[in-house]
């Protein structure tokens, strides 16, 4: 009987569930989900054992190939050990070379990607409130946005030489239109209903936006941010090849000249480690700033 | 109906028009609320009902007419419209002054029952509790008048009553006068002082809910279910 009742309640909690009014508000609250991740919890693998399983994997692949390496089964002219890599790691770093080629790359990345996120937000923003800027705007961004950024690169090199400037506009151009695109949707996909609370609790203009507005376009910008950071990794591989004096692009081409593979392995990686950072990053800013979402913020809450 | 009174008048509209494109929504409609008093508004659905509330709230422009009202005018909709990125407090206290805001928004919250709960999200509230902050958010600013567009319309059965419940309490302490559009006849006789029926336009019928229920509710619900082109066969045994 006890189980009776507790299924008929839990139907009448569905009813009233599938009553409750979903309907969209704001783009994120559509998402709304009262299990936001399809995990299944495992009684009997812990949350830390997941956590080993997940570098086992790694772990062994890197163990075989060093295996494979000493028994010489992989040259070293095709592929270093993983030790020959950590120890021409080591040896870099002692003499303060890696740090300069890395510095001078990052260095890079982050000039591009400031100026190519300022510049997408702005014209976003700019395009997202104004029909007439759409007009003068969106059209000529959308045509250039169709050319792929590599095809520039003969032009780049005329305009720029190969000077740092150069590499500089290839990351602001890869990074502008991603924020661009995403930063303008958002901006249109604010629900009109909460427009209309805004009037009727009389909100100012700069309230509207700050708000309302561009709290609500946030989870799309920061979609934006996250792809912008893949394209400027790219887009920053790329422009480092083009005669770099110094930068992790300096020290591929330096190493296939004498087929270093160790250093090429160790460019790898670094590139690897600039993803991954660029990861954290987003990861970071969507915690801070979709706090309020289920789906992102800290813990369970 | 007399002059507009800012004392004892809520809102006072005259000759109130409203058309989209030929279609005449809104035909020279008069009504009049008091202050503090319950007014529930009942029609068919494309009569209007919503078309008004929008043109009290000022959303929609009128095309004729005036209306006079006192004080502020709030609004709870169908939907919560919650903004699910600000803590509760900051949607109740959306367009005031920020430091006074915060303190009249706690004590808001916590007549509409959810006290402590100022810096939760609304995504973590139920439907019922989401609405009772929507509620708040309207109350917090004292209006003149509040307007309801079927806020109660998407909660389960329960959790309605319980807001019936709530609303009267509110509205009893607060005193703006109150327009509430609903379908719901039961809804309407429940918690309003005065039912009014729209048609072709223009209020067709105002009924006195107290005077109506003398001999007890069957009556009224059968004559308004009447009006809005339901006919029950028993409905004097409801």
């Amino acid at each position: 009987m006890k189980t009776t009742g507790t299924l008929a309640a839990g139907a009448f909690n569905d009813l009233a569930e599938a009553e409750a009014p979903s309907a969209p508000q704001g783009t994120a609250a559509a998402r709304k989900s009262r299990h936001p991740a399809p995990c299944t919890r495992n009684k009997v693998l812990g949350e830390r054992a997941f956590f080993l399983i997940s570098w086992l994997v790694p772990i062994t692949v890197v163990a075989a190939w060093e295996f494979l390496s000493r028994l010489g089964y992989i040259a070293p002219q095709i592929l270093s050990a993983p030790s020959v890599v950590a120890r021409t790691t080591w040896e870099l770093a002692q003499d303060g070379d890696l740090f300069i080629h890395l510095g001078a790359s990052l260095l890079r990345a982050l000039a591009g990607f400031i100026l190519g996120s300022a510049l997408g937000f702005s014209l976003g923003v700019l395009v997202g409130f104004s029909r007439l800027a759409e007009a003068v705007l969106d059209r000529s961004l959308q045509m250039v946005r169709a050319i792929p950024f590599l095809a520039l690169l003969p032009l780049v090199i005329i305009w720029f030489g190969v000077d740092e400037g150069g590499r500089i506009f290839l990351v602001t151009l890869a990074v502008v239109f991603p924020i661009y695109i995403n930063t303008m949707l958002g901006i249109r996909q604010v629900d009109p209903k909460l427009l209309e609370v805004a009037k009727v609790t009389g909100l100012s203009v700069w309230g509207k936006i700050s708000r309302i507005i561009l709290p609500g376009a946030m989870p799309s910008i920061l979609t934006g941010v996250r792809y912008a950071l893949g394209t400027a990794c790219m887009a920053l591989v790329i422009a480092e090849l083009i005669a770099a004096d110094k930068g992790i692009g300096f020290l591929v081409m330096d190493a296939r000249e004498f087929l270093k593979t160790d250093v090429i392995v160790l460019t790898l990686i670094i590139y690897a480690a600039f993803g991954a950072l660029g990861d954290s990053l987003a990861r970071w800013l969507e915690r801070r700033l979709l706090a309020w979402h289920p789906n992102y913020a800290k813990g369970k809450r | 109906m007399g002059e507009f009174s800012p004392n004892s008048h809520a809102v006072v509209v005259r000759g109130l028009r409203r058309q989209y494109g030929e279609r005449v929504v809104i035909d020279g409609l008069d009504l009049a609320i008091g202050t503090g008093e319950f007014v529930a508004l009942l029609g068919e659905s494309g009569c209007g009902k919503t078309t008004l509330l929008r043109a009290l709230a000022g959303l929609d422009e009128a095309d004729d007419g005036t209306i006079e009202s006192t004080g502020e005018i709030a609004v709870v909709f169908q939907e919560h419209r919650l903004m699910a990125w600000l803590p509760l407090w900051e949607n109740v206290a959306l367009g005031m002054n920020t430091a006074t805001g915060r303190v009249l928004a706690q004590n808001a919250l916590g007549e509409v029952g959810l006290a402590g709960r100022e810096n939760d999200w609304p995504l973590n509230l139920s439907g019922g509790q989401a609405q009772r902050v929507a509620l708040a958010r309207a109350l917090v600013r004292e209006p003149g008048l509040l307007l309801l567009d079927e806020p109660f319309a998407a909660l389960d059965a329960l959790t309605r009553i319980k807001m019936h419940v709530l609303i009267r309490e509110l509205v009893a302490r607060h005193h703006p006068g109150v327009l509430l559009v609903t379908h719901d006849v039961d809804e309407a006789i429940a918690i309003a002082d005065r039912i009014l029926v729209m048609r072709s336009g223009k209020i067709a019928i105002s009924l006195d809910v107290a005077r109506e229920t003398e001999a007890g509710r069957g009556p009224l619900r059968a004559r308004l279910l009447h009006e809005l082109g339901v006919d029950v066969p028993d409905a004097a045994h409801v």
